[in-house]
Parts: structure tokens; C-alpha cells; sequence
């Protein structure tokens, strides 16, 4: 669950994740997404996926009622990682992999800024797994947008650690052997606080998780699916066509039963004896143990859980929140213990403070 | 009073050596604070193994402390101790080839029992074989007698009892060279107040130490060090690493800054890690980071957002960040790499120094990527280098080396405490406003637009209206910091990320030292080796010779002066603990056919070594 902070004086409630940031004045005009545009010329494909996501960050960006100013993206290395030279907010486009940790050391020194992280399937999952998790762990208040196309794209079409078996790239002509991580699954599994999953093409659905995954304070992780035209097109195809994505996607919504399928052919997930998760006729889920959706649920396991509904086929593929979590934050944590030392000791080190401690407890005078 | 006579002496070296966990760092430790009270100038060298709890009693597991004290400069922790103390045989075995003849050896006869002997190697028992002639050995059954003198301690096992033998050791030193006991049995009272009976041991065995000292027969004269002539103020003993820290927790004070340490732990560079954790009152964060790369990251990142950004490792780390400082080069962002240098490749010797980076500090990254470089000398000395480093990085939004070592960091001296008004200001000034106008003719902001003096970039921290701009690895169009791939911007940015480093200010020149004036070799040197070739060449003019030395705290660049002063000299010798790399460096820059003398052994330049070597040197330019 994502708390806020208490209302004052009728102003509408603060998103803890965004606690400690300056708002813009209440009347201040109301920011545009031409605003938080840069003036540089956007150099993806054609048809890339990376254009809807980067119109709808900026569509949404205006929403957060924050100043540019106190916001910062930070990316890796792949197409996905140009993102933060076309937002005209503050940016760093660092190396491969490496965005989480250059993101911690920001977010944990500067409470005032809205970070976030963008990063691709090879740079989250590949070369910067290790961060990733670790961030994850530390919840650390950063949001992390991992646009996933299941490839390289910016080394020119090699697998990914989201790739397929099988899937045939110009590093695996003969088919890739190599097993894919689950990103949702990978990221319950490392402690994270606030998981979910959205697509390119769905404009409102992206913002609606944009938006969840902002006003958490912790680590967000939010995998959006994303289409690679040049080099691996098509690869979420089966959930973008009209009909074939009401019989998959599975929409996860907090409260409700997990169903999937039009309404004619409507399936409810229910928990079988010993455990394991099915989908049944809607009729005939009555009486038996129907899985409700609860994103605040402290044990994961049921969202690990939904997470396995996926498969390669795409036969279900769930999409939304799957989980959302209070949890103490690393860099609150952090900036509370120097806060602390430092009240403790009656406020900011003075020159004598600083002569003590290098004198330290043992000396003595030569005259 | 004691009957016994008091002799004087102008210096002596004294090293413990036990099994790890006999607690010889500790009695040395002890030891060099009651040293230092007195007085005396002093250098310390802690040696211990690099596993952790190595099998008890065997060769692996000796651990030493050695301080050499005096009435004079002392400039190194001494070649040859005069007194040994060995707590075991294998203490005994690992040591007495450093042992020079005529030298005290004080044996702690209780451990040598046939199966410890064994298992070192001793068929026979040095105490009493002969072998140990040449030697003024004191048997004395340590364990047992603090076991004896603890005998109403009821409450106590027997290995705890045991325990307690290094403070009868230690009392023991501390009377035959007249050291007071105050200090150890404060710290003492601090260490174990919330343990009484333990605390009461251990003083006790102290105090049954000195009484041995002054009654046992076998001691027949006690040795008095007057204190060293140093020059005026208030001084306490710093070993190199805590030096480094409080170097950086200043140098952040005095730029009215907030400190952030991204770091993961490796020795011998852990102790500033652990040092800077507890100062978060002096506004410093430390993150313990999943790696090395991620430490980097967090300081760098903390350095975008205006933070002094440092982080501390040793050289296999140093090889894991090397992206990332490139990044830092290109992003000209300030940021402080610590290198507490050790014997290398690889894992290499953890515990044991080396000058083993000098080379991959300068080299160490792909492109063309220029980092300023600076080392200490001394252990005190690394509180300068530290200052300094921030200065240049925050001056020239450039990432700094700080080369430290294993000898350094570990190793202590007297250190007078400087004033805090007379450190220098580093404040800096962030930018606040916008720098340029654009093709439209609206005021915008150039990340890349720089300081015509200092060719350093603004500082455009985070929260700053109207400066929001982008920065990246990626080759950055001049001023404008926008992606650029033109070939001529590529050239023209690559030289001026080299010229800002070339060009950077406040560097000293290079002092020579040359007593006579009539010196035709120079002796130049680099980081850790200061003491011992100070040593060496203070002993080689004693023997009438003329010989200059001089040495270097700047690496990159170098004192401007620097070529001028190698080619005023017939010869020129570079001791390095390493295969010569900074011979190469001056070979390559100056043409200077400079003579590397090095050594990687793990332990710093012997003085008699070093004087022979500077002898041979000089009798082939004579
Ligand atoms: C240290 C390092 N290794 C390799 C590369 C080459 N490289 C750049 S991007 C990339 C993979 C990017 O894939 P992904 O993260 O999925 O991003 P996408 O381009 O698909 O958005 C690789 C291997 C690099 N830039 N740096
Ligand atoms: S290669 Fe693929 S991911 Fe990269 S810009 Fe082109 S379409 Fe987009
Ligand atoms: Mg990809």
C-alpha cells in the first residue's frame, strides 16, 4: 500500500513518495508536457516502442506537481537508456548497468529529488543484475522503468536474459539455449516493495502505473513491455491484437478476484488443493478457493505466485501492480542516523568540533 | 626504588611477535601510545597474516608490531630490531632471520614444548641448543607467571587467565625502557570497565610485567630515550588510514560540503571505511555498497548532486571502478578514488604493501583519460594528500587518485595536529544562473562551458532552477554538453580534458634536498618509500658522501620544475616498491635515463639496503 501523508488545511494529500520534495507553488501555472521536453532530436527507429513510453513520461511528468528542477533521470547504456536526454529535467546518462547505484548515491544525499532510473533488459537484468537486486533490497526511493524488448537493441539484435529458448538472434542462429529471468518474478524475489508490469501501447494503463509507482517511496520497479521493430518485432504481439489480449492478459486489480478472458469466456484463478494456482470457468469457481488480489499482502508469495502465470506462449500474462509495500526506506535510514549524530551532538560540526576529533583522545604538548 | 642500573640510549627498535591471537597489535599498539607520551619521534610497521584466525602456532600465523623510537627524527619503523620479543616458536622461527647478532630476544619459554617446537620445524630447542649464542636471550616463562600472578582471580578460567599475557609483556617493556603505564591502564579501564574481574587481571599482569622487570635478576639494567626535539605543538600518533579519513572529513569541513562514501570493503583500506562510519556527527554518509562499481556509483552520484564524493578501495578494486572513473573523467564531475595500495596482480598480498598502481592510476581506462594523481608520504602525511586531493577535485571537477599503501595505512607516527584555521577554505561555488544564450537569443544554461583559468566545467547540482541539463559518457559538444559525434569537437574536447589536468595550479615544485650543494646523484622517490630513502641518504651523507634526494607528492602532472631538476644531475636514481613505474613515467615524459631500484617483497626498503644501493650508484658516477 502506498501511504500519504496526513491532509493539512483541506491541501490535497503528499504522496510518500514524493515526501521531502518541494512542490511548485500552489499558483504556479500549470506545467505542459512541452515543458518537460528537451530540445534535442529523438533518435530511436521508426516505430520504436521507446516513443509512446517517452510521450507518456512526459504527458505524466506535469502531474507530479514537482518543479523540473527536483527531478533526475538516470540511465545506463542501450536505446532504452537515451530517454533522459529528451526530458528537460536534470540527467545523467551513465554507463552500462550502473544506474542504480549512481541513482542511490543521488537519492540518498538529495531527499529533495524525484529520481528515477531508466534501464533496459540487458542493463538491468545482464550487466547490472547485481545493482538491480541490491537496490531492490535497500528499497532505496528511486523508481526504476526497465523497458523490456526481450534483445540488444543498441548492440544491434543480440539475446537478451529475457529472450526465449529457442529465439534465433544474431548471437543464437541456432536458436538461444539460454533460460530467461522473469524481471517480476526476479524482483519479488529480491525483497522489492513495489512491482508491476505495463506495456508501450497502453497509454492510460502506463500512466496509471507511472503514477502508482512515483507515489511510492521505496524502490519501484516497473517492467514495460516494449517493442524492438528492427530486431525483435512482434514479441508481445499476442497480448497487443484486440482479441487475442482479452483471453491473456490477466488485470490485476487490488480487491478483486484474478480473472482473465472476455466476458463470454470469463476464467476466475482459484487455488487448488496443495496449493497450486488455475484458472477456472468463472461459474464454476463458486465455492472454491478464489484468489483475490492484494497488492499490500506483507508475505509476496502470492504475487510471486501470479508472476508464474507467466509463460513463453503468453497464454496469461498478468499487468498491473503486483505488489505495493511499506517498507523503511534505505536512504531515509541512512540520512536519519547522520540527522540523529549530528542533533545529538547540538547541530552542524563547528571548527572546534572538527579540532577535537583530530586531536583525537591521546595527545600531548611539545612546547 | 630499583637497585638496578639505568642506561641511556639515543634509539631502539623493539618488535612483538606472537601467534594472531596472542594480541601483538594491541602491546604494540600500547606500547607506541606510552612511547609516544614520553616523547620520543617514532615509526610503527603492524605485520599480520592475512588469514584471519590462521591454525594456532604455526608459521601463517605470526603476527608482528615493530616500533623504532629515539631521541632524534626517526624516518622509519628501522631495519633490524634490537629486542625481540617471541611469544611462541613459531613467533621466533619468522623472525630471527631480521635479527641482527648481539640483539635481546625474550622468549616466552612456557610455549616452547616439544610439539609446538614441532610443528615449526624445531627438532631441537633454540633456548637451549646453542643456536640462540649470539643473542641476549631472556627466557622468561610468560604464561605461567600471569597465570600465577592471577591466581585469586576465582572467577577466571585458566584461559582467560592465559590471555592476559601480553599486558605481563608489556609491563615487562614498559619498565626496561621507563615507559609510564597511566595511559595503558586508562585505556584499559575503558576497554574492559563493564568486566571488572577481567579489568583487575589484566591490570594486575601489567603491573606483575614491571615487577619482573625490576626484581628478577635476569634483567639486570633498565634503558632510558629522552624525548625527541620536535618542533613546538600538540601532537598525538595517527596511523595512515585514520589520517586519510580525517584528511577527507576536514577537506569537506573546510568546503562547507557534506562528505558521501561509497565504498566495499578490501584490505587494507577497510579501516577508512569503518573510521568514516563513525562520523556521521562531522556530516558524513557512508554506504557499504554490493560491490566495488556500485561504490563508485554512489559517490559519483552523490557528486552530481553536490557532494564530495569518495571512494576507498585497494588495486583489485581500483580494477573494478575503471569504467566508472572514466565516466567520472567524462562527466568532469569532482570525485576522490583512494587506493590504499597492496601487493598485486590479482589478490596478490593483502596484508603486505606495494607501490603496485602507480600505473593503473594513470593508465588504468580506456581513452584518452587523464586523472591527477597525488600520494603521502608519511602516515601523518596522508591527512595533506587527502586535503589535497579534494582541493584538485573540486577545483577541476576531475575524479583524484590518492595512492596510499599497506605501510602507510597501518603503520603510525607523531603527527602535530594542525590548527583548524590555519587548513585553507575549499569552498566552491556551485552554479546558479545561466551562462549563455541560444540561437533564439533565450538565456539557457552550458554544462560545458568553462572557467578560462582553471578549463573546469560549472557545477550544476540538481535543485538549481533553470539549469536542468543532461550529462553523459557519451562525447559532449563543446559548451554546449549536448551528444556529439564531429571529429574535430572529439579532438577538441580530448585535449582539453588533457590540458585542464596538465594545467592544474597550486602544485608545488619539486624541493631538492642537498646539504653540500655538491651533490651529482639525486635520489627521487614516490609515496611510502619517503622514510626509508630519507634514512638511507641521512646515513650515506654521514659517511661523507654528497647525494640529493627529493620527492614527489604529484604524480600527474608533475612539478613543473621536475624535468629541469632530473636533468641537472649525472644520475638519477628511483627506488620503487614496484618494477619501476615511475621510472617508466619519467623515462617517457623527461628522456631521462633514470636507474629504477626496486622491490616487491611486501615490506618497505630496508636503510642498509638502500644506502648500499646508493653507494654503488655513487661510486659509478664518481
Ligand atoms: C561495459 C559495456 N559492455 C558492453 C556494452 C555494449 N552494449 C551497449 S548497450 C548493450 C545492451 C543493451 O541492451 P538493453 O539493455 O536491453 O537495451 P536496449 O538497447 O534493448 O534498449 C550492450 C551490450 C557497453 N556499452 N558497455
Ligand atoms: S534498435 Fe530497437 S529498441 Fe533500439 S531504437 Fe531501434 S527499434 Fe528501438
Ligand atoms: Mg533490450
Amino acid at each position: 500500500m502506498t501511504t500519504t501523508q496526513p491532509t493539512t488545511n483541506g491541501v490535497a494529500a503528499r504522496p510518500s513518495g514524493l515526501a521531502g520534495i518541494p512542490l511548485l507553488a500552489p499558483d504556479a501555472p500549470k506545467q505542459t508536457k512541452r515543458e518537460f521536453t528537451s530540445d534535442q532530436e529523438v533518435r530511436w527507429c521508426p516505430g520504436c516502442g521507446d516513443y509512446a513510453i517517452l510521450a507518456a513520461v512526459q504527458g505524466f511528468l506535469p502531474e507530479l506537481g514537482l518543479k523540473r528542477e527536483n527531478i533526475t533521470f538516470v540511465s545506463g547504456i542501450g536505446c532504452s537508456s537515451r530517454f533522459p536526454y529528451y526530458l528537460d529535467t536534470y540527467g545523467m546518462h551513465s554507463i552500462h548497468g550502473r544506474a542504480p547505484s549512481i541513482a542511490t548515491g543521488l537519492a540518498t544525499s538529495r531527499p529533495d529529488q524525484n529520481v528515477w532510473v531508466v534501464t533496459g533488459d540487458g542493463d538491468a537484468l545482464s550487466i547490472g543484475g547485481n545493482h538491480l537486486i541490491h537496490a531492490l533490497r535497500r528499497n532505496v526511493n528511486i523508481t526504476i522503468l526497465l523497458f523490456n524488448n526481450e534483445i540488444y537493441g543498441l548492440t544491434k539484435g543480440q539475446y537478451s536474459p529475457t529472450s526465449r529458448v529457442g529465439q534465433v538472434t544474431k548471437s543464437t542462429p541456432f536458436g538461444s539455449v539460454d533460460r530467461p529471468f522473469n524481471p517480476v518474478s526476479l524482483a519479488l524475489g529480491a525483497e522489492a516493495t513495489f512491482v508491476a508490469r505495463t506495456t508501450d501501447t497502453d497509454r492510460k494503463h502506463l500512466t496509471g502505473i507511472l503514477r502508482a509507482a512515483a507515489e511510492h517511496r521505496g524502490t519501484s520497479l516497473v517492467e514495460i513491455y516494449q517493442n524492438c521493430p528492427i530486431f525483435n518485432d512482434g514479441a508481445f504481439e499476442l497480448i497487443k491484437d484486440r482479441t487475442e489480449q482479452e483471453a491473456r492478459i490477466v488485470h490485476l486489480i487490488d480487491g478483486e478476484p484474478v480473472q482473465v478472458g472476455p466476458e463470454d469466456d470469463r476464467k476466475t484463478l482459484v487455488r487448488m488443493p496443495g496449493g497450486r494456482l488455475k484458472f477456472v470457468p468463472a461459474a464454476s469457481a463458486q465455492g472454491m478457493d478464489v484468489v483475490v488480489h492484494d497488492t499490500g499482502a506483507e508475505d509476496a508469495s502470492q504475487a510471486f505466485a501470479l508472476s508464474r502465470l507467466d509463460s513463453p506462449e503468453m497464454t496469461h500474462v498478468p499487468m498491473g501492480i503486483f505488489r505495493s509495500v511499506s517498507r523503511p526506506t534505505y536512504d531515509d535510514g541512512v540520512r536519519a542516523q547522520v540527522e540523529a549524530a549530528v542533533s545529538t551532538a547540538g547541530g552542524p560540526a563547528t571548527d572546534d568540533d572538527l579540532a577535537e576529533l583530530l586531536r583525537g583522545r591521546d595527545t600531548w604538548t611539545v612546547a | 626504588m630499583s637497585s638496578k642500573t639505568v642506561q641511556k640510549l639515543d634509539r631502539v627498535v623493539i618488535r612483538f611477535a606472537g601467534d594472531s591471537g596472542d594480541g601483538m597489535q594491541l602491546t604494540g599498539d600500547r606500547f607506541t601510545s606510552e612511547t609516544a607520551a614520553m616523547g620520543n619521534d617514532l615509526s610503527t610497521l603492524p605485520n599480520f597474516p592475512a588469514e584471519i584466525r590462521a591454525p594456532q602456532g604455526t608459521l601463517p600465523g605470526v603476527s608482528s608490531f615493530q616500533l623504532h623510537f629515539a631521541d632524534h627524527e626517526v624516518l622509519t619503523p628501522g631495519d633490524a630490531p634490537d629486542v625481540l620479543v617471541a611469544m611462541n616458536p613459531a613467533a621466533l622461527r619468522a623472525n630471527l632471520a631480521d635479527i641482527p647478532r648481539g640483539a635481546t630476544i625474550i622468549i616466552n619459554t612456557d610455549e616452547f614444548s616439544k610439539r609446538a617446537l614441532a610443528k615449526v620445524g624445531y627438532t631441537e630447542n633454540p633456548v637451549d641448543d646453542g643456536s640462540l649464542e649470539s643473542f641476549h636471550v631472556h627466557p622468561v616463562p610468560l604464561t605461567s607467571i600471569t597465570v600465577d600472578a592471577l591466581a585469586a582471580f576465582e572467577g577466571l578460567s585458566r584461559k582467560e587467565k592465559e590471555r592476559a599475557k601480553n599486558m605481563f609483556a608489556l609491563g615487562l617493556l614498559s619498565w626496561m625502557y621507563t615507559r609510564p603505564t597511566t595511559g595503558t591502564e586508562a585505556f584499559l579501564t575503558k576497554k574492559f570497565g563493564a568486566h571488572p574481574e577481567i579489568l583487575e587481571a589484566n591490570l594486575t599482569a601489567l603491573r606483575a610485567g614491571w615487577n619482573y622487570g625490576e626484581t628478577t635478576e635476569d634483567f639486570a639494567s633498565s634503558y632510558e630515550i629522552a624525548p625527541a626535539v620536535m618542533p613546538a605543538g600538540t601532537y598525538r600518533n595517527i596511523t595512515g588510514n585514520i589520517a586519510l579519513a580525517h584528511g577527507l572529513v576536514a577537506a569537506a569541513h573546510q568546503a562547507r560540503l557534506p562528505l558521501v562514501l561509497g565504498s566495499y570493503p578490501i584490505t587494507p583500506a577497510s579501516d577508512i571505511l569503518h573510521t568514516l562510519s563513525a562520523l556521521k556527527r562531522h556530516n558524513v554518509t557512508t554506504m557499504q555498497a554490493e560491490d566495488e562499481i556500485a561504490g563508485i556509483g554512489i559517490a559519483l552520484g552523490a557528486s552530481f548532486g553536490g557532494a564530495i564524493g569518495v571512494t576507498t578501495t585497494s588495486g583489485p578494486g581500483v580494477a573494478l571502478k575503471s569504467e566508472m572513473i572514466g565516466l567520472a573523467v567524462s562527466l568532469e564531475l569532482p570525485l576522490v578514488i583512494v587506493d590504499v595500495q597492496r601487493g598485486g596482480p590479482s589478490t596478490g598480498l593483502p596484508t603486505k604493501t606495494e607501490q603496485s598502481d602507480l600505473l593503473q592510476a594513470m593508465f588504468g581506462r580506456n581513452g584518452e583519460s587523464p586523472v591527477p594523481i597525488v600520494a603521502p608520504s608519511t602516515p601523518s602525511d596522508c591527512f595533506n594528500a587527502a586535503f589535497e586531493a579534494v582541493r584538485i577535485a573540486t577545483t577541476y571537477r576531475t575524479p583524484v587518485f590518492l595512492l596510499s599503501d599497506g605501510y602507510l595505512a597501518n603503520g603510525s607516527e607523531p603527527w602535530a595536529v594542525p590548527e583548524v584555521s590555519d587548513l585553507p577554505d575549499l569552498r566552491v561555488e556551485f552554479a546558479s544562473e545561466p551562462n549563455g544564450v541560444d540561437d533564439k537569443g533565450e538565456q539557457v544554461f552550458h554544462p560545458f562551458l568553462r572557467d578560462p583559468e582553471t578549463l573546469a566545467r560549472p557545477w550544476a547540482v540538481p535543485g538549481t532552477a533553470g539549469l536542468e541539463h543532461r550529462i553523459g559518457g557519451i562525447e559532449k559538444a563543446d559548451i554546449t554538453g549536448n551528444i556529439s559525434y564531429d571529429p574535430d569537437n572529439h579532438d577538441k574536447m580530448t585535449r582539453l580534458r588533457a590540458a585542464k589536468v596538465a594545467g592544474i595550479a597550486g602544485i608545488p615544485d619539486v624541493v631538492v634536498e642537498d646539504p653540500s650543494g655538491d651533490a651529482r646523484l639525486l635520489v627521487l622517490g614516490w609515496g611510502s618509500t619517503f622514510g626509508p630513502i630519507a634514512a638511507a641518504v641521512r646515513a650515506v651523507r654521514n659517511a661523507g658522501h654528497h647525494v640529493a634526494s627529493a620527492h614527489l607528492r604529484h604524480l600527474n602532472p608533475f612539478p613543473a620544475n621536475l624535468g629541469e631538476v632530473l636533468r641537472s644531475y649525472d644520475r638519477v636514481v628511483v627506488p620503487e616498491m614496484n618494477l619501476g613505474q615511475l621510472s617508466m613515467l619519467l623515462r617517457a615524459e623527461f628522456l631521462v635515463d633514470v636507474r629504477p631500484h626496486t622491490s616487491v617483497r611486501g615490506l618497505p626498503f630496508s636503510t642498509v639496503d638502500l644506502a648500499d644501493v646508493i653507494l654503488t650508484h655513487l661510486e659509478e658516477v664518481s
